[in-house]
């Protein structure tokens, strides 16, 4: 049937109905724009965000390189880069300034535009009215908007690039007073201004998308939906959601203040600083005060980025396990706890800050509690997986991988929750090594997992599985050689954000490590250049889907046209009768959400 | 398998008319949480700021009592207009949305000469920081959300002189009732907060 023809069907259904927006009508005749440029359409808008996604990807992955070249070989000069880069590389070698300003964007780029609104803008609104079966978002016409916010985010951040004194460079968290000043250094000039004018439209546009998500999954949910039968990513987008919605405006309020202090002689976080000799007015301001509205933030973000991941490795585990998900009430429990949590334990990042000792006794309790759910989920993975009929589809392996990695980068967190542990810790390739584990290699895994899974719904075709193999082990191993021995590195007390280590003679030790783990970080990068190869090589010309449920899964994507249309089903949505997990089940493969209970069905759901 | 549906609603087969929220009214009850976690933060900075040495307080000016009025007053019309769509007196209506446009610009005004009045008696951007340079934010970041109420009245305005096609639904005029009224709220907040922690 045609799109046409789904749109007459449904204006007639809903015209009668107070809720419907004329939004609807506008998809009678299609140009090429509003199709594909300022679509309003839920999957459309998913793609844009992982394709923008897929290129800030690119670039914050190339600024790893780069700036590995200068920790792995400080002695070496490339002339290249000169070529490249002009006089932030002069005679071939990385200048100070510029080798900040690139693990700055490096950070800012990779936590906000892959990992949040790469990761949360594609699977949030690609998945969640397919899977609680709606036609589109609540508010189709602010989904867009939250696109282009971030779109137009996208573009003032590329443009710092470009600007003189270059982008940004005081770190991915920004802290003043070294972003306050003017005077501290060419990255805290106009691309600081930069920097933040496009992270409140970036703010503004997470903002914008949470609103809808939120409201989606809790309002249009079809007719036997219930919360408890959705599927986990369902679940787990709605808890980032509900963390960004209420920690981004935080940020936002520490960025306008940082923004009066920069351009217009506030105080808020200046006091008593001497420039080059030259003592500056500022009184009475308070540093510490940013890292509190940065980090109340920064915490939440931190699962913001990890939690869709969460979702969707829960999901592919059990479809590709052909087993029910282990403790299904758990899961939504702990991402609960979790949720909580979260915003109860940002000042870990602070407590050499000169943070009250006994203040911070309380957030090492508190930090160290976020144990208890993230082990429940672990167990409940693992548990999924256990005896499963496990099929390795390139998804299920970066799932896997994920839940692999999530385990190691979180036992590294209980040293660091520790603050007496922390003292030494802080600051280190250590915490590098946390994070990065835990959070920026487990994340991309299940966002990878999603992309493999999801390809087919997207795009109608498959990616191809051998380039797939091929990406999941090169990127595993390398993952684990570039970040596993960074923990060592940070116990011997190598810092972090330092571009020259050839001062310290006992660090001589690492440097063929650190050749390494530059050559790895090289190997793996070109690893993701074969993945977007493959990912738009597959979009024109991959095997094509020819059956409508290609993994065997009972939720209720699958039970839509192979190249669905705006408005998603052909006809009424179906109705779920059933939760999202049947699997193997009274002697059945799987059993669709959309099947009735039957009369001898065995009681388990 | 479809074809034993029943017929649906193709929006949310669970609302049933009247027992759940409208979409639209859910998304700004959610986006008024989150404008309430950006004014906490900055309140919150305060109190923090507040505590330290070097604290310089603010006699609030006067005029913000006349914006106060002022905004409450808005409140009211607006919930008249609201009344008057329902009663379709599309006149009294479009005057009513009219007035409390207005009276947002007013506010706004209004907040300008105070903040022009704190300037005059010295309370500035440069030097010590106290609580004049957190009101300036604070208050510019509400006025900006009384400003962007403004617009969308006199877009609703606009719409309902100009446009041929009759809206029923009072969803739209609802909505905004609901923003103006939560702006209203957040300035007696940030009103009484200002003269509470000092
Ligand atoms: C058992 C769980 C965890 C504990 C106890 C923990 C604890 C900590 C602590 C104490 C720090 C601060 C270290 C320092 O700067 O000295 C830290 C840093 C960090 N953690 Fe975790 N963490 C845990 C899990 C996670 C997870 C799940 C994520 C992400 C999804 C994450 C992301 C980060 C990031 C991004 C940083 C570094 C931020 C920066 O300074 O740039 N952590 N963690
Ligand atoms: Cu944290």
């Amino acid at each position: 049937m045609s799109n046409e023809a789904i749109m007459h069907g449904h204006a007639n259904v809903i015209s009668h109905d107070d809720v419907h927006h004329d939004e609807h009508h506008a998809h009678h005749h299609q140009s090429f724009i509003t199709k594909y440029i300022f679509s309003q359409d839920h999957k459309t808008i998913g793609k844009q965000f992982l394709i923008t996604g897929i290129i800030w990807g690119v670039i914050g992955g190339l600024f790893s390189v780069l700036f590995r070249l200068q920790l792995g070989f400080p002695d070496q000069t490339f002339p290249i880069l000169e070529t490249f880069f002009g006089h932030w590389a002069k005679g071939g070698v990385i200048q100070p300034e510029f080798y900040y300003a690139l693990v700055t964007i490096h950070g800012t780029v990779l936590v906000f535009f892959v990992l949040t609104a790469g990761l949360s803008g594609t699977f949030a609104n690609l998945l969640i009215p397919l899977q609680i079966g709606a036609r589109d978002m609540a508010s189709p016409f602010l989904n867009m908007l939250s696109y282009w916010f971030f779109f137009i985010a996208s573009v003032i951040m590329f443009a710092s690039l470009f600007v003189h004194t270059g982008p940004a460079a005081g770190g991915w968290t920004i802290y003043p007073p070294l972003s306050a000043l003017h005077e501290a250094g060419d990255g805290s000039k106009i691309g600081m201004d930069l920097w933040l004018i496009s992270m409140a439209l970036f703010i503004v546009s997470s903002l914008l998308g949470g609103l809808n998500y939120i409201t989606t999954i809790l309002n249009m949910r079809t007719k036997g939906m219930s919360m408890t039968r959705m599927p986990l990513t369902m679940w787990a987008i709605l808890f980032t959601a509900i963390l960004g919605v209420l920690s981004f405006p935080v940020l936002l309020s520490g960025a306008i203040l940082l923004l009066f202090d920069r351009n217009l002689g506030t105080s808020f976080y200046l006091s008593d600083i001497v420039v080059n000799g030259h003592i500056l007015p500022n009184e009475g301001g308070s540093a510490i005060l940013f890292q509190h509205l940065f980090w109340f933030l920064g915490h939440p973000e931190v699962y913001i980025i990890l939690l869709p991941a969460m979702g969707m490795v829960s999901e592919i585990l059990s479809v590709n396990s052909r087993k029910p998900i282990f403790g299904y009430m758990a899961m939504i429990g702990s991402l609960f706890a979790i949720c909580i949590l979260a915003f109860l334990v940002w000042a870990h990042h602070m407590f050499v800050t000169g943070l009250n000792p006994f203040l911070g006794s309380v957030f090492v309790l508190l930090t160290l509690l976020i144990a208890v759910p993230s082990a429940i989920k672990v167990f409940n993975w693992l548990t999924t997986l256990w005896k499963g009929n496990i099929r390795f589809t390139p998804g299920m392996l970066f799932a896997i991988g994920f839940v692999s990695l999530f385990i190691s980068g979180g036992l590294t967190g209980l040293f660091l929750g520790n603050s007496t542990i922390d003292i030494h810790l802080h600051d280190t390739k250590f915490v590098v090594a946390h994070f990065h584990i835990v959070m920026g290699v487990a994340s991309m895994f299940g966002m990878f997992a999603g992309i493999y899974h999801w390809f087919p719904k997207m795009f109608g075709r498959y990616l191809n599985n051998t380039l797939g193999y091929i990406h999941f082990w090169v990127t595993i191993i390398g993952a684990y050689l570039i970040f596993w021995p960074m923990h060592y590195e940070g116990l011997a007390g190598v810092p972090r954000r330092y571009l020259d280590l050839r001062g310290w003679h006992n660090f001589n030790k690492f440097d063929d490590l650190n050749k390494m783990i530059t050559i790895v970080s090289m190997i793996v990068f070109a690893m993701q250049l074969m993945f977007i190869f493959n990912f738009f090589y597959s979009i024109f010309k991959g095997r094509k889907v020819r059956t409508q449920n290609p993994w065997g899964s009972n939720t209720l994507e699958w039970t839509t046209p192979i190249n669905p249309g705006h408005g998603n089903w052909v006809g009424e949505i179906p109705e779920v009768h059933r939760w999202a997990y049947d699997y193997s089940k009274d002697g059945r493969d799987f059993i669709p959400q959309t099947e009735p209970i039957g009369a001898d069905e065995s009681k388990d759901h | 398998m479809v074809s034993d549906l029943k017929i649906e609603n193709p929006n949310s087969s669970l609302r049933e008319k009247g027992k759940k929220l409208h979409p639209h009214k859910f998304i700004l009850w959610v986006a008024i949480g989150s404008i309430l976690m950006m004014f906490a933060g900055l309140t919150s900075a305060y109190i923090v700021k507040s505590n330290q040495a070097n604290w310089e307080d603010i006699k609030m000016p006067q005029i913000f009592w006349f914006s106060t009025g002022t905004i409450l007053l808005s409140s009211l019309t607006i919930q008249m207009a609201l009344r008057s769509f329902k009663q379709r007196e599309m006149n009294r209506y479009r005057l009513l949305i009219s007035v409390t446009a207005f009276l947002g610009v007013i506010f706004i005004i209004l907040q300008w000469m105070g903040f022009q009045q704190l300037w005059n008696n010295g309370i500035q951007f440069e030097g010590v920081v106290g609580a004049g340079q957190f009101l300036y934010v604070i208050f510019g970041l509400h006025a900006l959300h009384v400003f962007g109420g403004a617009i969308v009245l006199i877009v609703m305005v606009a719409k309902a002189l100009f446009s041929n096609t009759k809206t029923y639904s009072s969803t739209g005029i609802e909505v905004a009732a609901t923003y103006w009224h939560f702006v209203d709220a957040l300035w007696i907040y940030l009103m009484v907060f200002f003269l509470w922690i000092r």
